[in-house]
């Protein structure tokens, strides 16, 4: 369980996070929506301490990851965690093997023989086969996301961080990664918080949604409430994102 | 008021940086001593660094030997009808300082651009924050193999550029000056002492040091996506050619003062 206590995070005189609880459960894929530049991003490099809030707590099974400063104690903490991150952030110089077994050197106790297996085992998971030996400047967009999420899920983490797992990539794309992320949490019972201003995606993978604007979370609720939410913003936020998502569609069309 | 502005701005700006280096500096120390050593690492960046700058640090010391003896022999011709000491003024102006400085500067513009640029990329695609999520750290994994690299590296390629300096005074010497080769040789090695030669050679180590410094300082923080990986490179650079001779300068002083000239 993750709980977050009164966040609050200051750029430049602005509470980008501005005093912000939530508790996260178990097994639930919560998902923070909101438009892009809100915070959302913060948020989650928060939750691993890859970010330094300047107040509150973030308290991962009991253990405050904002109570220490040592490097070995947080890392202790971050191990148990995956993490996407927007562009997949792999690693250019080594090639897909290599980027996907590259955590279990630090994170874990496997030989180095067992990795080339693993890396194969959790490429297949993520539907990718006989790409271990290729570069990561071979892949498409999707792919990488793809070979991004076989990595955060090598050491076999207990939370899984998604930063924008969807943006960027065509429709096909988005699908199969929308598809992998309920895969992950039903497969594995991993515990998945999603950041995107994606609208869709958000409604389609999420246990719960916490709409996130001016610093605060103005809603939290599932899909459904947050759909037949009154608030002003979440509703326009909503309407202006299917509007768009139709207009799209029927430019399409013509 | 512009003006003082200015000045305050600057002078925040500066004491950031060195905040920032200072930080930088102090971790690379805490797990160089306390993280297992990247030793493939360490070896590919070494040998990254050595062959990036051999071609250019061989042809600049070659050519550099070449002119001194060119200038110091006729210059002597000029005054004592013979070509005087070329050999000893060859030897001394290379190990001295111009072996080391000009090998620096080469593998600053060189290796410290390509070492910029490559963190620099990282840090914009958010590979340095996958770094800590993947259980280590850009100290780790990405300073120590590269500063350990520039101090293995400058060394021997600074050892390397003083034998071609001489062989390139050397080639002149006898084609141009016709002096012949023992008596080129014996100017150098009947005044050349230990000292002289370490007075060349300690330098480099503060020359890979600094450039190692500002490498992967520029690059740890750049910003703003591929133009800003360009900004940051050029800007390496150019610090690092005006901290070599600055640095230069002092560390030759404090050499003299302990003796070591």
């Amino acid at each position: 369980m993750i709980e977050i206590r009164n966040l609050t995070k200051i750029y430049d005189s602005r509470n980008v996070l501005d005093d912000i609880s939530v508790v996260i459960k178990n097994g639930e894929i919560f998902t923070i929506m909101g438009p892009s530049g809100i915070g959302k991003s913060t948020f989650i490099k928060s939750i691993v301490r890859l970010i330094t809030p300047e107040s509150g707590k973030i308290i991962i099974d009991g253990d405050d990851i904002l109570k220490t400063n040592k490097e070995f104690e947080i890392q202790k903490i971050r191990k148990r965690f995956g993490y996407l991150f927007q562009e997949g952030a792999l690693f250019d110089s080594l090639n897909v093997w290599e980027n996907v077994s590259f955590g279990l050197k630090y994170l874990t106790d496997i030989a180095q023989s067992d990795y080339i297996r693993i890396a194969k085992e959790k490429l297949q998971l993520v539907g990718l086969k006989d790409i271990e030996y290729k570069k990561v400047n071979e892949l498409s967009g999707g792919m990488k996301k793809r070979v991004a999420l076989a990595r955060a899920i090598a050491h076999n983490p207990k939370y899984i961080l998604y930063d924008e797992p969807t943006t960027g990539l065509d429709p096909i794309s988005s699908e199969i990664i929308i598809n992998l992320i309920k895969e992950m949490s039903e497969k594995l019972n991993i515990t998945s918080i999603v950041v995107t201003h994606d609208v869709k995606l958000a409604l389609t993978i999420s246990t719960r949604i916490g709409m996130l604007f001016n610093g605060r979370f103005l809603d939290i609720n599932t899909p459904e409430g947050i759909k037949e939410s009154k608030i002003k913003e979440v509703k326009e936020f909503i309407e202006t994102s299917f509007i768009e998502d139709v207009t799209v569609q029927s430019d399409k069309r013509k | 008021m512009y003006i003082i502005n200015k000045i305050g701005k600057s002078v925040i700006d500066i004491s950031i940086h060195l905040g920032r280096t200072f930080i930088m500096i102090k971790n690379l120390f805490f797990w160089l001593f306390n993280s297992k050593l990247e030793k493939k690492e360490v070896f590919k960046q070494t040998v990254r660094i050595g062959v990036d700058s051999l071609g250019v640090a061989t042809l600049t010391s070659l050519f550099t030997g070449m002119v001194l003896a060119l200038q110091s022999g006729y210059t002597s011709k000029n005054l004592f009808n013979e070509p005087l000491y070329v050999g000893t003024v060859v030897g001394f102006s290379l190990v001295k300082e111009l072996a080391p400085v000009l090998t620096a500067i080469v593998v600053a513009g060189r290796a410290g651009s390509s070492v910029t640029a490559e963190i620099g990329s990282m840090a914009v695609t958010e590979q340095i924050d996958a770094l800590y999520t993947l259980g280590t750290n850009p100290s780790t994994y990405l300073l120590i193999p590269r500063y350990l690299a520039f101090m293995i590296a400058l060394p021997v390629l600074t050892l390397f550029s003083n034998i071609v300096g001489i062989l390139g005074g050397y080639i002149v010497s006898s084609i141009k000056l016709s002096i012949p080769s023992t008596v080129y040789f014996d100017d150098i090695l009947q005044y050349m002492e230990v000292k002289n030669f370490m007075h060349g050679f300690i330098k480099t180590f503060f020359f890979a040091f600094m450039i190692a410094t500002v490498s992967c300082y520029k690059g740890l923080y750049t910003e703003g996506g591929a133009e800003g990986v360009g900004k940051s490179t050029t800007n390496s650079v150019v610090l690092s050619m005006v901290l070599i001779l600055a640095i230069d300068y002092f560390v030759s002083a404090f050499l003299v003062l302990i003796g070591i000239t």
